[in-house]
């Protein structure tokens, strides 16, 4: 069976990836979102902070024999403490400065984090087994999938819903929608926004973690792994501008779907696609697709 | 600038600058009794490239993270011009230039749609398109780069395979392009920029075009990183990926950093700095990447003026 001249296999084969690849534009554009939404800081560190997620769950698979599921959840909660002292240490002492500092701290410790990674592991990659319930796949009759790569696309899709519903349905969300719109009002009614703000780092960070334990079996777990996904997760932000959660969970599904057309109709392109779409969006909709210009 | 104490106060300043750069000169021409003269060239590429970029963060408040891209694209059209069309050293770098500063015009024109942390990252991911062009087009080289690049003649007779010849050539587009960027920041253009910098809005309100002003100091800018990648590719005799590739971008800004932003002689301290630190550190392999991590941290948290900037608020002079 052919679509356009393209075998079918290859082009649902691509279209695959290319939501693999979305879930994670999508998880970690949203961790970037909510940092940015009440820090006012881009965190450079979040690429790094992803790889760390990875090598977490492959160091306690091989060193503790702590299984894919365990690791699911302790990664998260060790990175993000990890995220939470580097907001105490040091962002904290930024705020009051140009959010440009915020940038440049964050990008001098991805280079520190990675740069320890790849002393010590060298920059290949090593493999993380695929969960054992999730060996082989189903035969849809148009394409082979994975059981893997499906449980990626909704475990993503479940904890970018879930991250949306929190932030714009509950009491909690509401506390942060109004520290982000007014810290200081926020505070006189007797909330913690310190502490609040310190949290919310935390998670950030704990979202990359995840993204990167969900993504050690599919690609190789590797120090460099998150150093160029972070440039691309970037342009996804300002494609989809960082008012709005929703936004950013549409636009990073969405360019993953994008790039893996590329991928079929015009290879060559498909490094370059996200990159010519931001260009573009810049050119009609400076603010970003979901984006308010201030 | 009417009244005569700031006039006067205006001269001593300057006064302080000049001796600075008579120092800076003296530096540049005796430094090669002693020190290897390739170094001292690829420190004042660097140099050059990081005054070009400072002229944009330091005064103009823009922080670029692409810059690699004006430096390697420059680099690769003006190898390419040397190499494959056999043009005079002189025209390479001057094609060097302009293409960087076409490339700076396409960028800047997205780039200035968005401000501050936008603005980094929209020039971060241009620069990586230009990364992975540059990976891909056929007149690159790809992984291997454009290699042996001949020197050539200069102007067609000064041979400037001789390092000393070579040395004289850099020093002087070195000091032309600083003394160029010493008098765009202290011309109108230049006060305007900083005006924009310190309240876009209230240079908005008194009539400025800003987004005409930030895009002409990105060309500016673009252009002569774009010169200091043309005259690195000659000294090398080579262009290749790790010049256009982020880590260099981020690179400029820690040299810049560590100078002193928003100095004049702040990004050629920091350059002698880091590309010393590098040469030095080089057998260590990754441990170059944590080093230059732990740097960027320490100038953000305890050290923001940078070497130059502490010793300008220490003379109480500017530098």
């Amino acid at each position: 069976m052919e679509i356009f001249g393209i075998p079918s296999q290859a082009l649902f084969g691509q279209l695959l990836i290319g939501l693999i690849n979305g879930s994670f534009y999508a998880l970690l554009s949203l961790g970037l979102a909510v940092i940015f939404g009440l820090l006012n800081i881009i965190n450079f560190t979040h690429g790094a902070q992803y790889m760390l997620g990875a090598f977490v769950a492959y160091l306690g698979l091989t060193k503790f024999g702590i299984n894919y599921w365990l690791a699911l959840l302790l990664t998260p909660l060790l990175v993000g403490a990890t995220g939470v002292l580097i907001e105490r240490t040091m962002l904290k002492q930024l705020y009051k400065l140009d959010h440009l500092y915020g940038l440049l701290l964050t990008f001098g410790l991805a280079l520190i984090i990675q740069g320890l990674f790849r002393n010590e592991f060298g920059s290949s990659g090593m493999p993380y087994p695929v969960p054992e319930v999730f060996q082989g796949g189903f035969n849809l009759g148009f394409m082979f999938l994975p059981k893997y790569r499906a449980w990626v696309i909704v475990a993503s899709l479940v904890v970018c819903l879930a991250t949306w519903y929190v932030i714009e349905r509950t009491k909690l969300g509401a506390y942060l929608r109004a520290a982000t719109e007014n810290p200081a009002l926020v505070q006189a009614f007797g909330i913690n926004v310190p502490r609040m703000i310190t949290l919310t780092y935390g998670f950030g960070v704990a979202l990359a973690a995840l993204a990167g334990v969900m993504a050690a079996p599919i690609y190789q777990v590797n120090p460099t792994m998150g150093a160029d996904l972070i440039i691309v997760v970037f342009a996804v932000v300002v494609i989809g501008g960082m008012g709005s959660i929703m936004g950013a969970i549409v636009t990073g599904f969405g360019l993953g779907l994008i790039e893996g057309l590329t991928k079929v109709f015009y290879p060559e392109a498909s490094a370059t696609v996200i990159f010519v779409i931001m260009a573009i969006v810049l050119l009609l909709k400076p603010a970003g697709l979901f984006g308010t210009q201030k | 600038m009417t009244t005569p104490a700031i006039a006067s106060a205006s001269t001593a300043s300057n006064k302080s600058l000049w001796v600075a750069f008579a120092i800076m000169v003296a530096v540049f021409a005796i430094a090669p009794i002693w020190v290897y003269p390739v170094f001292l060239m690829k420190v004042m590429c660097f140099a050059l490239f990081a005054c070009a970029f400072n002229l944009l963060l330091g005064f103009g408040g823009l922080l670029s993270f692409g810059h690699a891209m004006f430096l390697g694209l420059a680099g690769y059209t003006s190898a390419h011009a040397a190499k494959v069309w056999g043009w005079n050293p002189e025209l390479a770098v001057v094609f060097g230039t302009l293409s960087a500063a076409v490339l700076a015009y396409v960028a800047g024109s997205l780039a200035i749609r968005r401000q501050g942390i936008y603005f980094a990252m929209i020039t971060l991911a241009l620069a990586q398109m230009v990364f992975f062009f540059s990976l891909q087009a056929p007149f690159t080289g790809g992984e291997d780069g454009i290699q042996a690049v001949p020197r050539g003649q200069l102007f067609g007779f000064i041979d400037l395979a001789s390092n000393t010849n070579m040395y004289i050539f850099v020093l002087a587009i070195f000091l032309a392009g600083f003394l160029f960027i010493w008098r765009v920041v202290h011309s109108p253009f230049g006060q305007i920029l900083k005006a924009i910098r310190e309240h876009q809005d209230r240079a908005t309100s008194l009539g400025y075009d800003t987004d005409r002003f930030k895009l002409l100091a990105f060309v500016i800018s673009g252009a002569l990183a774009g010169t200091a990648g043309a005259v690195k590719a000659l000294v090398f005799q080579l262009a290749s990926l790790t010049d256009v590739h982020w880590s260099m971008s981020g690179e400029v800004v820690l040299m810049t950093l560590v100078g002193g932003m928003g100095t004049l002689f702040g990004p050629v301290a920091g350059a002698a700095v880091i590309v010393s630190m590098q040469n030095y550190l080089a057998e260590l392999g990754a441990w170059v990447t944590i080093v230059q991590g732990v740097i960027f941290v320490i100038c953000v948290l305890a050290f923001r003026r940078g070497i130059v900037g502490e010793i300008a608020n220490w003379l109480k002079k500017p530098l």
